[in-house]
């Protein structure tokens, strides 16, 4: 038997060496079921590892005919959202979603949130199925979703309240977190005196303080100018070093996927599947280099990336042009019926 | 706060000078010839008399009449109809069956109504208190339904997903979200309540601020005309600054304060 001198090859060495104490008949036999308890073990490991898990996702929309007969028989009365969408994420992996406008990424985030359900298959969270949203996700959207009767603070507070946690501690938390994404001494303002990055920040500070184990980002730079988008993607690869989140973000912007996360997804145009996953190979320090972005593993990267996502950006495209097409017939009526009721 | 104060006391002159130069205009007219003074009266006569009617207490009884029927009605308006646009805002099919019945009985002239309330409730305090009330009822229950059905959904998303639960829902995001709109129900439901009032005084009534100018043209008694309109006018105006100050209060954080 041959032994190498590797952590795994010594532990697989003892192992073997039991199994043949146990079993000492027929080596055959004992390299097999040496075989067979190696890869349970490493599936266990790698279960124990995966945080989140999608399989086969569908997601069916109705869409609304208005009675119009004459349409019926061509457009359909279903869209498929999604078409079959496989994505496991590691525990502490930062994961990005990059895809069309329209290909079903916000709709694939909203079924991981539990805001909605899939039509068919299942995802599971630490190996649970997912039943609905749950304090163990935080949801950042990308228009803020912030209370604007509540100031930054209650705003941060708003999930903490669900976890009954007594109010001086639930301040301190809110404080403790507020000062983490840079907004302490901005307690006390109401959303609209705050910026669009403040705003955010204040988001980011919301989904972090009940200390979910998963942060789900849709698009949430979005709708920031690019120096406000680019201070932000720092700070988040602060926050996860930090928190030690797992972090599945969408964005259909590949310079941010690259530089934040350690896989890229790409998802096709609509119908929505995951066509092609990369892993980012960039260094944690490397990224926080000035010239990263201008790095050839960057350039690489972000070169191959488009070169998968370009042919589904020109499918979303025809497909967006075809279905506006086929409303444009409806579109009228029902503005005009909308009128006439109200 | 101090501050606050003064810079208003130095934006007064210009808030009214408009005011003053309607006075103004008011008070020429009749003594250049250009109205009877007999039927319009200028305005220091206006004033003059309206100074005596207070002295004399006669207007503070007609406006506490007044006052207590427009409060009444004003008042069940407020208590029914927040209740119930909740309901019709909140409950999607109940919207559904009920729309069709509110959208034709908000087009009712409420006014059209009054021989019929007679008929019900005699001529007494409730048919007027029950006109007041319908007319301002559609004002609040239209603008809170409205209200509750407008909320952002996406601020549902966002309190869904940290795991909110159905009353609080309720109470931390429909409730508040709603209030800006129920607000402006409220405020124009005090203009409302004001104008039934005064064809309510007007149709059946023997006392009130309605009444009183009514009764004064039926004697020839222009100044008394005036100084009754004066007096109904400056009670909408106390009412209205009443409202939007609640109103500004409970929506603080908001960005554009609405001016009355």
């Amino acid at each position: 038997m041959r032994k190498k001198w590797t952590i795994g090859g010594i532990i697989s060495g003892t192992i073997y060496e039991n199994i043949a104490q146990i079993t000492p008949k027929n080596e055959l036999n004992c390299q097999l079921l040496l075989i067979y308890i190696v890869s349970y073990m490493t599936r266990i490991i790698r279960e124990t590892m995966t945080k989140i898990k999608a399989e086969n996702i569908k997601k069916i929309f109705k869409i609304r005919s208005n009675g119009n007969s004459k349409n019926n028989g061509n457009t359909p009365n279903e869209l498929l959202a999604l078409g079959g969408v496989d994505l496991s994420i590691n525990k502490g992996e930062f994961v990005s979603i990059v895809g069309p406008s329209g290909c079903g990424k916000s709709t694939f985030l909203d079924l991981v949130g539990g805001l909605s359900k899939p039509n068919e298959g299942n995802i599971y969270i630490d190996g649970k199925p997912v039943n609905g949203p749950g304090l163990d996700r935080g949801i950042v959207f990308q228009q803020y979703a912030l209370f604007p009767w509540r100031t930054a603070l209650g705003n941060v507070e708003f999930g903490l309240e669900n976890q009954n946690v007594l109010k001086k501690e639930r301040t301190e938390i809110a404080q403790k977190y507020l000062s983490l994404v840079g907004l302490a001494g901005f307690e006390n303002r109401y959303p609209y005196e705050l910026s669009g990055g403040m705003k955010q920040r204040v988001a980011i500070a919301r989904a972090l303080a009940y200390d979910p184990d998963i942060l789900l980002m849709d698009e949430p730079f979005g709708a920031l100018d690019a120096q406000t988008r680019e201070i932000l993607q720092r700070e988040l690869l602060h926050i996860w070093e930090e928190t030690h989140k797992t972090i599945l973000f969408i964005t259909h912007s590949i310079d941010e996927a690259v530089f934040l996360s350690d896989r890229v997804a790409i998802m096709t145009a609509r119908p929505g599947v995951i066509k092609k996953e990369m892993a980012v190979p960039l260094s944690r320090p490397a990224r926080f280099e000035d010239d990263i972005r201008t790095s050839q593993d960057f350039v690489k990267t972000r070169y191959e990336l488009w070169g998968h996502l370009k042919e589904e950006v020109v499918k979303a495209q025809q497909i967006c042009a075809n279905t506006t097409a086929n409303l444009s017939l409806e579109k009228p009526v029902t503005t005009l019926e909308k009128v006439m009721t109200t | 706060m101090a501050n606050n104060i003064i810079v208003q006391l130095k934006l007064l002159p210009q808030r009214l000078l408009a005011i003053i130069i309607f006075l103004l205009i008011w008070e020429i007219v009749p003594w250049v010839g250009l109205a009877d003074p007999s039927f319009v009266p200028p305005a220091s006569a206006t004033f003059a008399r309206l100074w005596e009617l207070l002295l004399s207490g006669t207007l503070l009884t007609q406006t506490s009449i007044s006052l207590q029927r427009a409060f009444a009605g004003f008042a069940i308006a407020v208590v029914t109809g927040i209740p119930l646009g909740f309901l019709v805002g909140w409950f999607k099919t109940f919207e559904k069956y009920m729309d069709p019945l509110l959208q034709t009985f908000r087009q009712l002239p409420i006014l059209a109504l009054f021989p019929v309330f007679i008929l019900l409730f005699g001529i007494g305090e409730i048919s007027k208190i029950a006109m007041i009330a319908l007319a301002c009822f559609w004002s609040v229950f239209m603008n809170t339904a409205s209200g509750v059905m407008t909320v952002d959904p996406l601020l549902v998303k966002s309190a869904r997903s940290m795991g909110a639960s159905h009353s609080d829902m309720f109470k931390k995001v429909v409730l508040p979200a709603a209030i800006p709109a129920i607000f402006t129900g409220v405020r124009f439901a005090g203009t409302v309540a004001l104008l039934m009032l005064v064809a309510a005084e007007m149709v059946g009534a023997s006392s009130g601020l309605g009444y009183f100018v009514l009764n004064a043209q039926q004697r020839y008694a222009s100044r008394d005309i005036f100084a009754g309109i004066v007096a109904l006018t400056l009670l909408g105006v106390i009412i209205n600054y009443i409202l939007v100050t609640i109103e500004k209060k409970a929506t603080s954080w908001k960005e554009d304060i609405v001016h009355g």
